[in-house]
């Protein structure tokens, strides 16, 4: 049951833009993500999304893969579309009881869900695309600049990459904890939503216990490995950045320049 | 002969959690391991097993007396990333001691904490798969694979390391017959076929018998030590120490307690067959 979580999926393959440097790629989620909330009207909002659109079909995900990632979000997305909807000032158009619709909450609701959609669209093209450790990878390399601000960069890619190594580990071992507290009679199906969540207390506990003991296993052996810290680490695949990243990031620069030039217009 | 480890005189004591008394585990231990050598060490639950294994790479250090692997001491800080280097270890729960979630990333980590350059890594890497035959997995992640296989990962991430002894802390205990077959030939094969010695913690006897040399431990102390041919035939120490003896010793011994006078050191089976054949034959 739990063994369909999507976070953190990735999808191997060996397009143009799974092979982008994934520093680079970071960076260019990172500028879209601005140019969207820079986006004023409908022609600026186009662009961002044929870039996307552009992006998705070098990748060859699937897009179904990409609605899967957004259905989660389905309820979130409805419920800010309506507040937008019913709490804006302007032309009313419609009104009934207490709630009036007016022209500019109709299109700001339309905007906002647009944006969210966007906007985690192309996150998750980020992490379809790029495997997690070079996901790290990329991240700790961008950040060390703050390395010597003596932020621990390193600790926290560290720490990241095996959060990610132990999320299958730990999803098997509820559902065996789940099996087991089931074996014993235990009810998470019936009872209203408290007595659920109470329920879940046995999953929990032990859930708990497991993950100390294996940090403190994982602690050990990787001090066994030699491991103290990340002075004077190397890697064994050094990240490359290519002419493809320089054009890229151009591209993304383009494309925040102009959605700039274009609120000034109020497009 | 070099030696890959002089214990001489080691003290050590546990704190118990709920009373804040020492509980001793070793009162003064004595043992010395040649290189090149292969040796099983058995004994029952908390006699003190996995705390010799600790001691050997320094993750824990004597009290009182010291233990030297390959010529240092494993309190000189100064050497201690040298001495992890030289002995790897590897421990029971194959899951609790992969960092990365590809293979050949997890085979890589050892080396990229020793400040191995890049392409020395990549081929060392390559070469640790190899010798453990996992090289075809390089790119899987290590939670669809097999217990056996991901033990084996755990073996070519301390090869990686290039040690010249590892140390396997029941490295089979949660594997399926396959998978347990599976390790023991990659550690046969370390050892033959490239001299690294090895120090294998079990509770197999079948795995024992494969040894160079058996250790039994009883409370800290090393109550016999020799081959297996020279330590399985003491069926009555064995016993007392909570251990089981090989299905042929037992068979052969009961034997003899009914009135036969039948070898002990029969220890596989087609010995003992031999053994029972002859028998019948005379």
């Amino acid at each position: 049951m739990l063994k369909d979580i999507t976070l953190g999926q990735y999808f191997p393959g060996n397009t143009i833009i799974h092979r982008l440097d994934p520093r680079a790629k970071l960076l260019i989620v990172f500028v879209y993500i601005v140019a969207l909330f820079l986006c004023k009207w409908l022609i600026s909002y186009a662009i961002a999304f044929a870039f996307l659109t552009a992006a998705i079909i070098l990748s060859r995900i699937r897009l179904k893969a990409l609605f899967k990632g957004l259905k989660p979000l389905l309820i979130i997305i409805i419920f800010t579309a309506l507040i937008n909807l019913f709490y804006s000032d302007g032309r009313v158009l419609v009104e009934f009881w207490i709630f009036h619709i007016t022209y500019e909450g109709i299109w700001n609701a339309f905007f906002l869900v647009l944006r969210i959609m966007l906007l985690v669209t192309g996150t998750f093209l980020l992490t379809y695309t790029t495997s997690p450790i070079a996901l790290t990878d990329g991240l700790e390399s961008l950040l060390s600049p703050l390395k010597k601000l003596h932020f621990p960069v390193h600790e926290l890619a560290m720490m990241m990459s095996i959060a990610l190594r132990f999320i299958p580990t730990l999803i098997e071992e509820t559902d065996k904890i789940i099996s087991a507290q089931k074996a014993r009679g235990a009810d998470f199906e019936t009872g209203n939503l408290f007595r659920r969540a109470k329920a879940l207390i046995p999953i929990l506990v032990p859930l708990f216990v497991s993950a100390f003991r294996r940090a403190d296993e994982l602690a050990t052996a990787m001090e066994c490995r030699c491991y103290h810290g990340g002075a004077g680490r190397t890697k064994m695949k050094v990240l490359v950045f290519r002419m493809r990243d320089v054009i890229s990031l151009l591209i993304v620069a383009a494309l925040l320049a102009g959605i700039i030039v274009l609120r000034h217009f109020g497009l | 002969m070099t030696h890959a480890v002089i214990a001489d005189n080691v003290h050590f004591s546990y704190t118990s959690q709920t009373e804040n008394v020492p509980i001793p585990v070793f009162d003064g231990l004595n043992l010395t391991v040649e290189e090149g050598s292969f040796v099983a060490v058995l004994g029952r639950n908390g006699c003190g097993k996995s705390t010799l294994a600790k001691h050997l790479n320094a993750i824990v250090l004597p009290e009182g007396g010291s233990v030297r692997v390959f010529g240092m001491d494993t309190t000189d800080e100064q050497q201690l990333l040298d001495i992890r280097r030289t002995v790897g270890m590897v421990f029971q729960n194959p899951d609790n001691q992969m960092v990365a979630n590809v293979v050949e990333e997890d085979v890589a980590f050892a080396p990229e904490n020793l400040g191995v350059p890049s392409a020395e890594i990549r081929k060392r890497v390559d070469d640790a798969l190899k010798a453990v035959g996992m090289y075809e997995y390089r790119t899987h992640a290590p939670h669809l694979l097999s217990g056996g296989q991901k033990q084996r990962i755990a073996i070519a991430g301390v090869i990686a390391m290039q040690p010249r002894c590892i140390v396997l802390d029941e490295p089979t205990a949660m594997l399926d017959p396959h998978g347990r077959e599976e390790v023991l030939r990659t550690i046969e094969d370390l050892n033959k076929n490239h001299g690294i010695t090895v120090i294998l913690i079990t509770h197999h006897m079948t795995e024992a018998i494969r040894a160079d040399r058996v250790l039994v431990m009883e409370k800290g102390n090393i109550i016999a030590d020799g081959t297996p041919k020279e330590v399985f035939p003491q069926v009555e120490l064995l016993k007392q120490a909570g251990l089981d003896v090989p299905v042929t010793t037992q068979l052969l011994f009961e034997l003899n307690k009914s009135g036969c006078n039948l070898p002990l050191d029969a220890l596989s089976t087609e010995e003992c067959a031999q053994a029972l054949y002859d028998l019948l034959k005379a």
